[in-house]
């Protein structure tokens, strides 16, 4: 087990450079840097900004240096948490960023829990009675999740939250909560805000989990140890949740780690429709306006954040499985 | 103590059916068979001809859309204090607190798959105290001392260090070794055995059948032991079912069969039994035909159209019955029908 822990661990820290590497490359990738966003918009303005100009800006951030003193350089900042300057808000990154990327978390963590929690019932039940009336009601209810738009959805709830009980249910504190220090307070705010965007976020996988654990348990109900289990004498629903649930539940527990990216980018409507203060926004506009550090920055977060998601569910998994635990050590 | 001149379970005219989208399949059609307490009863035929299935009826484990649509399955059970109770096991809910009481507690099962008869992801030990604790009010601690002592009753070595092992970890043998312990530890007074030594090697056969006679001797159980292999039946069994297409065609003490087969199907299944003194070149004997698909059963005797004694206008125009040729064997067979 121990052996299975560090073997792991070894191959995340690997993962997480790989991840630095890559997205300082893709950062890098479009044409033109955040300078020539910046004279462009200047231009608009009426403003004229000579090459001179832009060369000694260049200079000043770095811009002329080879990719590998780029990165390399990036690299020894961020080592000890300076991830440099956004040039779009001119402020520290880790400023810009904020507590954004403690709330992603957290309202990945609560549409996660809201996915399983509606998902694994659904999933049991609907591979238990196979073909019944609540079968397919369940598959419709989940297939009509999975193609409506969140963000429809997230409008949706905005305009009856607001019509029929005239309250404004985006963002996820009230307004005079939104800048002030971090209290209980802030946090019960925080909670009774979160359930409806994490609710919004959910629907979309609640399909998929359900039908991977309806066609998971379709297979493990039929296995010779179920059939022990009952010949025990053991009740039928006391089967089910020991036994093949037990099972069946492997590959929901695998995709954990997947969680977070997923969220980021498929949720950037979403969050800005119900104006969540989430990461999704902001990579988008550091991607438009070419701020290199803050996007590099975002980027390797989330990748950091997966790499520490599938860590956790590679362990969930080996706990849950003494079959990857004996054999993966 | 239980009158032992009585079955203690007994089987009659059992129906059981798979409602199917292309039709019904009757996999269990009006069999009847009776177990004697502390006697070994094998029930022989090929496959598919409902063996496992009235096994599984007895117990109300059929998979499903499996259903028991007619007979009766009774059950004397030992209420105690020489008191008993025959109940029909046919007409409860597969559900009710009744059968689960009997499951595991009374008529214990071992199946055929050793390697995936265990769950995969609990512990050989986890599995047999849950088996343990549903039939008695003992502590965890007293029942794991009960497994321990059932691990190394059925001759795994190392019992202890065994409960907190995966079933992957154990070879074939020791798995069906672990198996039986886990059926014993609520001292069944039916033990039913569906093909237990099929999947295993010649030798760990034979040393599981020797466990079993043990067993039997030391607990006083009954055995229902469910096979295609003639070998096992006559070293094993007091008494003989043979099953055809849903249908018990033969019944007779063990002897009887072997030497006094009545039955045409009896007795093409024992010339088909290849002998280890036989002239090489002499070809072995098979019954001709197949077994017929269950949708389309044939008219008349189930075994008709691949019968050699076949006679055309009474076999396939009515149904023959089980009746009594001698004492205690009794054949369903117009060859033996007297009454007309």
């Amino acid at each position: 087990m121990i052996g299975f822990i560090v073997n792991r661990l070894i191959l995340a820290l690997i993962t997480i450079w790989v991840v630095t590497v890559i997205s300082f490359a893709l950062i890098q990738l479009p044409p033109g840097d955040y300078i020539t966003s910046y004279v462009a918009q200047l231009m608009t303005q009426g403003e004229v900004v000579s090459d001179q100009e832009a060369a000694a800006l260049r200079e000043q951030y770095g811009l002329e240096a080879p990719f590998v003193v780029q990165y390399y350089k990036w690299l020894q900042k961020a080592a000890v948490g300076n991830f440099g300057i956004s040039m779009e808000y001119q402020r520290p990154v880790t400023e810009v960023i904020g507590d954004r990327l403690f709330l992603t978390a957290i309202l990945a963590l609560a549409a996660a829990l809201f996915t399983y929690a509606i998902a694994i019932p659904i999933g049991v039940i609907s591979a238990v009675k196979q073909y019944s009336v609540t079968d397919y009601v369940a598959t419709f209810l989940g297939f009509l999740g999975l193609a409506v738009p969140n963000f429809l959805l997230a409008l949706a709830l905005l305009y009856f939250g607001f019509v029929l009980f005239d309250a404004n249910i985006g963002g996820l504190f009230s307004a005079e909560y939104a800048s002030a220090p971090y209290s209980i307070g802030k946090i019960i705010n925080l909670l009774s805000h979160l359930w409806l965007p994490a609710l919004v976020l959910s629907i979309a996988g609640t399909a998929q989990v359900i039908r991977v654990l309806r066609a998971n348990m379709l297979d493990e109900l039929r296995r010779p140890y179920v059939v022990t289990a009952r010949a025990k004498g053991l009740g039928e629903w006391r089967v089910i949740l020991k036994y093949p649930l037990r099972v069946a539940l492997n590959p929901v527990v695998s995709t954990l780690g997947y969680l977070l990216p997923t969220l980021v980018s498929g949720s950037i409507i979403v969050s800005i429709v119900m104006s969540l203060p989430t990461l999704g926004p902001l990579l988008l506009r550091a991607l438009i306006a070419q701020d290199m550090f803050l996007s590099g920055t975002i980027v390797l977060m989330i990748g950091i954040m997966t790499v520490i998601g599938t860590f956790i569910s590679d362990l969930l998994l080996a706990w849950v499985d003494p079959r990857i635990r004996m054999e993966g050590g | 103590m239980m009158s032992s001149d009585q079955p203690i379970l007994e089987v009659k005219n059992l129906e059981t059916h798979f409602p199917l989208e292309e039709g019904t399949v009757v996999a269990v059609n009006g069999a009847s068979f009776k177990v004697m307490p502390g006697k070994t009863l094998g029930i022989v035929g090929e496959s598919g001809c409902g063996k496992s299935v009235a096994a599984r009826s007895i117990m109300r484990i059929l998979d499903k859309p499996g259903e028991i649509v007619g007979g009766e399955i009774l059950f004397r059970r030992n209420m105690g204090e020489s008191s008993e109770e025959v109940v029909d096991i046919a007409s409860m809910d597969s559900n009710s607190p009744e059968i689960k009481s009997i499951r595991g507690g009374e008529i214990a099962y071992v199946f055929q798959e050793p390697m995936t008869s265990f769950s995969p992801v609990h512990t050989i030990g986890n599995q047999i105290i849950e088996a343990i604790r549903l039939h008695q009010d003992i502590s965890k601690e007293g029942a794991k001392e009960v497994a321990i002592h059932a691990l190394g009753a059925v001759g795994i070595p190392l019992a202890e260090s065994r409960l907190n092992d995966y079933s992957f970890q154990l070879s074939g043998g020791l798995r069906q070794r672990a198996m039986i312990a886990m059926t014993l530890v609520s001292n069944p007074t039916i033990l039913i055995a569906d093909e237990p030594t099929t999947a295993l090697d010649v030798t760990n056969q034979a040393q599981l059948l020797e466990l079993m006679s043990e067993l039997q001797t030391d607990n006083g159980m009954a055995i229902v032991l469910i096979t295609h292999d003639l070998g096992v039946i006559a070293e094993m069994a007091d008494h003989v079912s043979v099953m055809y297409l849903g249908e018990v065609v033969e019944s007779a003490p063990v002897d009887d069969i072997f030497h006094n087969p009545q039955h045409p199907y009896t007795k093409a299944l024992l010339k088909s039994i290849p002998k280890i003194r036989s002239n090489s070149s002499e070809r072995l004997a098979s019954i001709s035909g197949t077994v017929p698909h269950p949708y389309d059963r044939p008219k008349g005797c189930a075994f008709g159209p691949r019968c050699d004694f076949f006679m055309p206008g009474r076999c396939d125009a009515s149904i023959p019955v089980l009746q009594e040729v001698r004492p205690v064997h009794q054949v369903s067979c117009f060859l033996y029908d007297e009454g007309d």
